[in-house]
């Protein structure tokens, strides 16, 4: 990429000047100011999409395919229509066939399956009844005949030549191919001192939020109301008029509190599309939903893949080149895998300087669920794989790991080789702290630590918004309105942002009432709904804090101007001499002027003007190359991260114990510091319990074996390892509002390496597997001996 | 267990139950097949406590039967007939929160808040009969109930500081 191309940031940001040359410290954020949602999350009264009911409501459930691949030949709904209280079945015909996926060339999934199912779960009729019990006696009285087809399971073979073909359009079930190169990485390797390959394989996993997706739709009048657990309403709004031909503006999707998403709920289901029909049929309110085993069904989590990382080194330690070589289990359907699919290599060039980079990937389509996006969207299996990688050319050459780290870590103000522009980076510094507080020196000497134990090092970045929409369009990412109450004792913010768990809407409040000069206490949020709140791409790749925080602060200071403006007027001082900082306006010239207070100038605004009202809209700049996948992995700023983890492995039982976890983070300002906490505490051990124990198992033909939480470990508060996190603090982040960085899913990049690097000081035997649960270590560690022995 | 049921037409039998629920008596027809928790949440419209998975692996509609933490979607209603149950709406007995409530919000203890309610009243069975729990013992304490989003580390600094205690996570 050429070097002069792509938007240009000055080092200071003057965004941050009227508060400093004011003499003003922010006092909205960079506080821990309680959750917005807090109160109502405790006691109960808090409402997600299933707590919702409307009169004359029915229940409606999905029936799925009970084989991984089969020809539907009929469907004999009659038996299930006699059945009092069935109110509507439907199936493929009921429905229209637009195809939806994320992309124009990936719309590959129907709302019903037409010709035939593609994995054990997909969905093939729908019915809508008077109450839950009812669907099940219903969907167990649908009889379909299906022609049993061999079916793709395994991704690593799924595109030889005579496997099962998922979809016909795709031949050999190549679902995505990327070939990047950037620079010359033959060449690099063909010259290098050093070079290595390892292999890594990782595993399916689900983030499992514990709400369930629930939908409530109700067509009505040519307008169509749908409540769902959604991570983006307007996703969601377009995805749905688009299916079924209605204006954007007749579409009405709300967004309750939402109870985890991680990702999952980030694209509509059959639960939004089937509901609608349901709805539209009966004339009535369908509320639908998965149950648990539905929920892994549905899936849309974490790809696996095959992992081959190639590294070109000058003997002292000098990264010059990396190709990586992956393979990845998509399932299915593309969901939003193809993003997944960029961002698994596109991400690797941030943490580490190197110069030729070629990322070569294959994600198949196999007749399992459909993988999408999970927190970390594409970045932790790969670097995973790469952080391990690392560890085995430390000690080929005979450099500490984190030597070795610290002697290529990214630089500010760089551009990766694959056209990823970064501002600031601290990832040295995180380095050098991680260093002393983990006692690292000490501990990596031979014979320090006693047998069995060893710490581990890893490290992560990740962007703070993606730099382009998920699907095509020419929208701004965010905007957002914010309306004083008449006698200004209140303010609303306004956004179709939405708040799944991770504080956006407490964080955006804090955002507006700084930049308005106003106090966090007396604002008030409307969020997650098409039609009361203008647009915003909702909460995916830890964008909101960032987009929406710039359209937040704009809205303020359009409502910061106004209240000084009037003030001036009432104060008979130009408006430039006066301040407004936590509810109060006061002279800077004449200080013992007595000051006013916000209320009353939003008051006097109001009897003169009207309502005060401010916008506030952001627009993510052009960024990136221009090669085919380009926009994926671009932001406008990234965090940095690294982790470090110290383990006690038992070599006969395979059984460790992580005993602490270490995590120090590049977040530049941080607006909430408790909320902030919360999310590296959450990511670290959503990365942990993935590392550790979660796996989705499949029988031999094709069906989830572990679909709940008895199968499905996911790791309780007697797991979690004691977790120190630390900060290096900065505000100059040019890109973002106060300088701030995302945070919500960098923390879970580095976790799986620096436990497998860990086990590998303890016990010398190298993971390549996930999860590195105690009989894969087991497992590693037999490996090794046999390997041992042999050798003598 | 009650026995006082009437036969529809279909010969279906619906049993009167009669439990109290957050200090107030209700008396309900319902089948037989009616769990705790769609009582609580259909008959009752008290939606505070959450259901998750209908296994109970999750925890997430833990409520107190007689002062006991229950998944409450493992209990039939029938079964509950003269009992007492607390549900998260019944957790504080005054306007102001209950110290665990209070200690969840200030601690960060809450994100997506789907796991809290069973949360809460987990670590209120543990706390009636332990009021001054070791650290391990609230990590045990709640270790039925799963959440997704906290790592579990602000909860347990939320407990711990809720029984007057610091946690040295």
């Amino acid at each position: 990429m050429n070097e002069e191309e792509g938007i240009v940031y000055s080092k200071e940001n003057h965004l941050y000047d009227h508060i400093r040359f004011a003499g003003q410290r922010p006092t909205q954020i960079g506080v821990s100011k309680p959750r917005i949602d807090g109160v109502p999350k405790v006691t109960g009264a808090g409402k997600y999409t299933g707590d919702l009911k409307f009169p004359n409501m029915l229940y409606g459930k999905l029936l799925g395919s009970p084989h991984a691949h089969a020809k539907i030949l009929s469907i004999d709904t009659s038996e299930a229509e006699k059945i009092p209280g069935v109110m509507k079945v439907i199936t493929a015909k009921d429905v229209p066939d637009l195809k939806y996926g994320i992309s124009p060339a990936r719309w590959d999934e129907n709302v019903l399956c037409i010709d035939k199912a593609r994995f054990v779960g997909d969905k093939v009729a729908a019915v809508a009844c008077v109450d839950e019990e009812t669907c099940y006696k219903a969907l167990k009285a649908i009889k379909v005949e299906y022609e049993v087809l061999p079916a793709a399971l395994d991704y690593h073979t799924a595109m030889e030549d005579g496997q099962p073909q998922v979809h016909d359009e795709y031949p050999n079930n190549i679902n995505t191919e990327i070939h990047h190169k950037f620079g010359d990485p033959d060449k690099a390797f063909a010259e290098a001192e050093y070079t290595r390959t390892d292999i890594c394989e990782g595993h399916r996993t689900y983030s499992s939020p514990i709400e369930p997706h629930s939908a409530i739709s109700i067509w009505k009048d040519g307008k169509l109301t749908v409540y769902c657990s959604s991570q983006s309403v307007h996703y969601f709004q377009y995805y749905i008029a688009r299916e079924f031909g209605l204006k954007m503006g007749d579409v009405h999707v709300i967004s309750p509190l939402v109870g985890g998403g991680f990702g999952q709920k980030l694209e509509p289901t059959g639960l939004e599309f089937c509901g609608a029909v349901l709805s539209k049929l009966t004339g009535r309110p369908v509320k639908m939903f998965y149950d648990r085993y539905e929920m892994f069904q549905h899936n849309r989590g974490r790809h696996q893949g095959h992992y081959e990382v190639s590294s070109a080194w000058k003997k002292d330690g000098t990264m010059q080149a990396v190709k990586v070589n992956f393979i990845t289990d998509g399932g299915a359907y593309t969901s939003l895998g193809i993003a997944t699919a960029y961002y698994a290599g596109g991400l690797l060039p941030l943490t580490y300087v190197f110069d030729h980079f070629q990322f070569d990937l294959l994600r198949m389509y196999t007749n399992l669920p459909a993988c999408g996006a999970q927190r970390g969207h594409g970045a932790p299996q790969p670097k995973y794989a790469f952080e391990s990688h690392l560890d085995n050319v430390a000690m080929d050459l005979g450099i500490d790991p984190l030597e070795l780290r610290k002697k290529n870590v990214r630089k500010p103000y760089t551009t990766t080789c694959n056209g990823l522009q970064i501002q600031t980076c601290r990832l040295g510094e995180a380095f050098e702290k991680l260093g002393e507080m983990t006692d690292w020196d000490k501990k990596r000497k031979p014979g320090h630590l006693p047998k069995g134990r060893g710490i581990g090092i890893g490290s992560g970045s990740f962007v703070t918004g993606a730099g382009y929409p998920i699907y095509r369009n020419d929208w701004p990412s965010s905007s957002a309105m914010i309306r004083v109450n008449e006698d200004g004792t209140a303010a609303t913010l306004y956004t179709q942002a939405v708040d799944i768990g991770q504080g956006a809407y407490t964080v955006l409040c804090q955002e507006a009432a700084e930049a308005m000069g106003y106090c966090y206490e007396n604002m008030k949020i409307v969020a997650g709904d098409t039609e009361v709140a203008p647009l915003d791409f909702g909460a995916y790749a830890s964008r909101l804090t960032a987009t929406c925080g710039w359209a937040c602060k704009r809205a303020g200071e359009e409502i910061k101007a106004k209240i000084l403006e009037t003030a001036g007027f009432m104060l008979h001082l130009p408006p430039e001499d006066l301040i407004c900082v936590d509810g109060v306006i006061s002279s800077v010239s004449r200080p013992k002027v007595k000051p006013l207070t916000f209320s009353e100038v939003a008051k006097k605004y109001f009897i003169i003007k009207g309502p005060l009202v401010g916008t506030g809209v952001y627009t993510v700049p052009r960024l990136g190359g221009y090669h085919k996948g380009a926009p994926v992995a671009t932001s406008i700023c990234y965090s940095f991260c690294t982790q470090a983890a110290e383990v006690e492995v038992d070599e006969e039982t395979g059984e460790v114990a992580v005993l602490q976890a270490w995590d120090v983070h590049d977040a530049g300002t941080v607006i909430n510091p408790a909320l902030m906490q919360g999310q590296v505490h959450g990511a670290f051990a959503m990365g942990f319990s993935e590392t550790v124990s979660e796996q989705v198992l499949f029988d031999d033909k094709g069906k989830i074996i572990n679909g709940d939480f008895g199968g499905y470990r996911v790791i309780t508060a007697l797991d979690v390892p004691s977790f120190t996190n630390a900060l290096i603090p900065s505000s100059d982040e040019p890109s973002t509002p106060w300088g701030l960085k995302e945070i919500g899913e960098g923390s879970n990049n580095p976790t799986m390496g620096a436990v497998r690097n860990a086990i590998f000081q303890a016990t010398g035997v190298s993971c390549e597997k996930l999860p590195m649960s105690y009989e894969n270590i087991w497992r590693a560690i037999q490996k090794k001996k046999a390997a041992d022995a042999a050798k003598k | 267990m009650t026995t006082n049921y009437i036969t529809d037409r279909h010969g279906i039998r619906r049993y009167m139950v009669t439990i109290e629920v957050n200090g107030i008596e209700y008396t309900r027809v319902i089948k037989a097949n009616v769990l705790l928790v769609n009582f609580l949440r259909d008959e009752l419209d008290l939606t505070g406590t959450k259901k998750g998975c209908e296994l109970g692996d999750c925890g997430s509609c833990t409520v107190l039967l007689n002062d006991r933490p229950v998944n409450s979607c493992l209990i039939l209603a029938i079964e509950c007939d003269g009992m007492k149950v607390t549900s998260i709406e019944g957790l504080a007995e005054t306007e102001s929160l209950d110290i665990i409530q209070q200690k969840f919000v200030e601690f960060g203890a809450v994100q997506c808040g789907y796991c809290t309610a069973g949360m809460i009243m987990s670590a209120k069975a543990l706390l009636m009969k332990n009021p001054k729990p070791t650290e391990g013992e609230v990590r045990a304490g709640i270790s039925g109930n799963l959440c997704r989003c906290t790592g579990y580390i602000n909860i347990i600094k939320a407990i711990m500081a809720a029984s007057g205690q610091e946690a040295a996570i």
